[in-house]
């Protein structure tokens, strides 16, 4: 047999089409994937990324269109089906039982077996092996809820591996991942595609997109855009084709005039639900008319420094000052008549409930204000029509006030937190990961917003493990390692320094 | 207190207690799987009934406890198809079952056998009636053991023996079968399991035939073992108590069979301290006891055992497209 002069691609999605109701989330989309290859798929929130991998993987039906894999026709009715034609995902929002171990994670749906026993053996080898051939280290005995993020993504990866997946579709896989976390997983990544391994990776970094992929498709409203050689293209000419229109990819902003002190932080403590010291001693001062910047691995209590100011989190020790009044183990609820803004970390667990309407969210936590409503009752006209107003000036998609929360795109359920808090125009803005899973488009907008706030002499304290965020937003930056704040820098300072700083090496 | 027959009451704890594992049980299977199951009262009181009427007729209790799995299997899939086919509201559903059980088990009773709701009372042939196990007799005098040996150990129907070996029959199902792994994941989220390439569907129909099944013992050791027929709402909340001992198990079957002995054992206390006077404090109204296993659940649920942490997805239809 004479080698076929050419290989045929990996995956053919032809005029895909997929409806939400209302919502036409995918719009005869075509797309070819040559096999080993990295291929990167980007686009706005919303644009129908998520819709179009989990039609490939069988977990949504479309409505019209045909998917090839490796030339074959193939009918993807469930995700079995998917599994057997070789093609794993790991989803934006992991699939994992919380309450399992690694290895039950990894052998559901593969046991090998009516009884567990012989099964999970078999499984336990055959994770060291992968584990020792990609570098994929987890303990097969950990209980997934207690893993951080990153090594809950490992053990998808597992999954998708041990089901001998040749396709792997990563949706945007790098959102809750460390820097160096992230860097890792492109090694693996490398090295699956050089054992011939094809890769779908969805993303909202651009960079990223640069340095590891082989091609790139854009997504916008539902279609597919272009596709374009990787080495071909650059930065600017993606984030135009994403967004339809030329993206400011740096931030501008004038010199900051920094003026009274607004937050004063001393000597604060805080412990985590464990009672282990994640917050040691820190203070710091923010003024209004900056921005400081705390940098850091994620996990070096930053969500407990931020939920003991938020008023979340219940501090061992120490005080908090805002406006030089003491706000020491006040509520969420009496912070925010003191002029408190708070942007969560999770968006989901803390900033939105996932079942309310858009138009409820939109006044979480200021529905007591008298605007709202008359004693014990709101008055929804007036809650709609605020939610209106924010979803024009915040290009919240799709504008529908009435819309579930859960329905929107997880950069625009972000929109939707960032506009109820600045909106309230809070003399003091706390914010964490704001653009955590948001596109490119919607992080300019974000920060265009903060420096705004800024501007307009609030005091800004940001938290992100995004480190060019923190550097191209913060006035100064703070350093935090192992629950010390390590060091104050100035926002030039290179990357390699902090980075270092940020590891505990230097100071 | 006036010869307190510590051995009597611990023969009446387990008879007591045998509906409550079985029911329990049932409710494991179906909760851990993420379908709340409010009617498994509706369900013991139907298969109650099926299986008093089918030993009557056939006089054969093993007939009749094929009648009673078969319709509480069948009510469990009503239960199924209005809350995970049609994904409807799982508790709307189950208090459905409840009120149809409580009205049409006497509406046919009565209709049936004109006997107030009643069925005909059963001949002991068409009963399950007490085994006594080897010497049981000879020992019922002789001490302490000999006395545990022949009431609390020996002289029970078939269905209590078959009730504690479903207590580690369904724990080596949950967490020694394929089947187990699949029902618990189910029941913490359901994606996880799709996208597993495993039917969210089916995987919680079967949980709900296992509570079907378990119920439908539940129900025929009430009307065909524990009495000699069918009595208008004579699961008399147990089904509830069986929630109750859930909860408190944490949704384990070790701890749910724990539970259930001692809310028995609170019911047979109950039933040994009626008209009978406590020193100092005078008789107590039986309603206190009765109220105990309640109390005690809220209690300790409260306070002692830390929180219960109910199956994630618990309650929640699996909806995809929204
Ligand atoms: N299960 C669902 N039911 C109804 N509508 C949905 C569902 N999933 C997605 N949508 C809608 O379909 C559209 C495309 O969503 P999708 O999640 O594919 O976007 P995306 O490109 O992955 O965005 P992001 O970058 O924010 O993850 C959105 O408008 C979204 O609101
Ligand atoms: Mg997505």
């Amino acid at each position: 047999m004479s080698p076929s002069p050419t290989v045929a691609p990996a995956i053919e999605l032809i005029g895909i089409d997929k409806k939400f109701g209302a919502v036409h989330a995918n719009k005869n989309i075509n797309l070819t994937v040559a096999k080993g290859s990295i291929h990167g798929i980007i686009g706005e929130n919303g644009a129908g990324k998520s819709t179009l991998m989990s039609i490939l993987y069988g977990f949504y039906q479309a409505d019209g269109g045909a998917i090839r894999i490796n030339g074959k026709d193939t009918v993807i009715h469930d995700s079995q089906a998917a599994i057997t034609a070789g093609i794993g995902m790991v989803h934006q929002h992991f699939m994992l039982v919380e309450n399992f171990s690694v290895l039950e994670n990894v052998i559901l749906g593969v046991e090998g077996g009516a009884l567990l026993g012989r099964g999970v053996s078999d499984a336990r080898s055959a994770l060291k092996r992968l584990e020792a051939d990609y570098g994929l280290e987890v303990d097969p005995d950990a209980i997934i809820e207690e893993l951080p993020v990153g090594l809950q993504q490992r053990v998808e990866i597992l999954k998708a591996l041990y089901r001998g997946a040749e396709i792997l579709i990563l949706d945007e896989p790098t959102g809750v991942l460390t820097p160096a976390e992230a860097d890792h997983l492109f090694r693996i990544l490398g090295v699956l595609r050089d054992q011939g391994k094809t890769i779908i990776l969805i993303t909202h970094k651009l960079r990223e997109i640069m340095a590891i992929t082989d091609t790139v498709s854009v997504m916008r409203r539902g279609e597919m855009v272009a596709t374009r050689q990787t080495s071909g293209t650059t930065v600017e000419e993606l984030a135009e084709l994403m967004v339809g229109r030329r993206v400011l990819l740096r931030v501008e902003k004038g010199p900051a005039a920094p003026s009274d002190v607004v937050l004063s932080v001393r000597n604060l403590t805080v412990k985590d639900g464990r009672g282990v010291t994640m917050v040691d001693n820190v203070s710091f001062d923010v003024r209004a008319g900056e921005v400081v910047g705390i940098a850091g691995v994620a996990g070096n209590g930053q969500s407990e420094l931020l939920e003991a100011i938020t008023g979340i989190r219940k501090p061992a020790s120490g005080e908090i000052f805002i406006h030089g009044q003491s706000v020491t183990g006040l509520d969420a609820a009496r912070l925010r008549t003191l002029g408190l803004g708070h942007i969560p970390e999770d968006r989901h667990h803390m900033g939105l409930v996932l079942g309310f309407e858009e138009s409820e969210n939109s006044i979480l936590g200021y529905h007591r204000e008298g605007r709202y409503g008359r004693g014990p009752l709101l008055d929804l006209d007036a809650c709609r029509d605020d939610a209106k107003a924010k979803i024009e000036k915040y290009d919240i998609r799709p504008p529908n006030c009435r819309l579930k929360t859960a329905n929107f795109s997880g950069g625009n359920q972000q929109k939707i937190v960032v506009a109820r808090e600045i909106e309230h125009d809070p003399a003091l803005l706390v914010v964490g990961q704001p653009t955590r899973g948001v596109d490119i488009g919607a992080i300019e907008f974000i920060h265009r917003r903060l420096i705004a706030m800024r501007d307009a002499g609030k005091a800004v304290l940001l938290v992100s493990v995004e480190l060019d965020e923190i550097r191209s937003l913060s006035d100064r930056i703070l350093v935090m390692f192992a629950g010390h704040v390590v060091g104050e820098k100035t926002p030039d300072t290179g990357e390699q320094t902090l980075g270092l700083m940020m590891a505990g090496i230097a100071a | 207190m006036e010869n307190l027959d510590i051995i009597s009451i611990l023969g009446s704890t387990i008879r007591l207690s045998i509906p409550l594992i079985f029911t329990a049980l049932a409710g494991l299977f179906t909760e851990r799987a993420g379908v709340f199951d409010i009617g498994l009262e509706g369900k013991m009181l139907f298969s109650a009934f099926a299986a008093a009427v089918a030993a009557f007729m056939t006089g054969s209790p093993w007939i009749g406890l094929l009648a009673g799995i078969a319709v509480s299997v069948l009510i469990s899939l009503i239960h199924g198809f209005a809350s995970i086919t049609n994904r409807g509201n799982q508790i709307v559903s189950g208090v459905a079952i409840n009120f149809l059980a409580s009205g049409l088990t006497a509406v046919l009773g009565q209709a049936w056998f004109s006997q107030g709701g009643r069925t005909p009372p059963l001949s002991p042939s068409a009963r399950f009636t007490e085994i006594i196990f080897p010497y049981a007799n000879e020992l019922r005098d002789t001490g302490f053991v000999g006395r545990f040996y022949a009431n609390v150990i020996s002289g029970h129907n078939v269905l209590t023996y078959i009730a504690f070996l479903a207590v580690p029959a369904s724990w080596w199902v949950l967490y020694r079968t394929r089947f187990g792994l699949r029902l618990r994941a189910v029941g913490e989220n359901p994606g996880a399991v799709d996208t597993a390439g495993i039917s969210v569907t089916w995987l919680r129909y079967r949980a709900t035939i296992c509570a079907g099944i378990l119920c439908g013992c539940s129900g025929t050791y009430l009307a065909i073992a524990q009495s000699a027929g069918f009595v208008k709402d004579m699961s008399a909340g147990k089904g509830f108590i069986a929630l109750a001992a859930l909860i408190f198990a944490k949704w384990r079957p070790v701890p749910v069979m724990l539970a259930c002995l001692l809310f028995g054992f609170l019911d047979a206390f109950a039933n040994f301290m009626q008209g009978k006077n406590v020193p100092g404090i005078g008789e107590v109204p039986v309603q206190i006891f009765q109220a105990l296993p309640y109390v005690l659940t809220c209690v300790l649920l409260a306070g002692f055992i830390g929180v219960a942490r109910p199956p994630k997805a618990g309650g929640v239809p699996y909806v995809k497209e929204r």
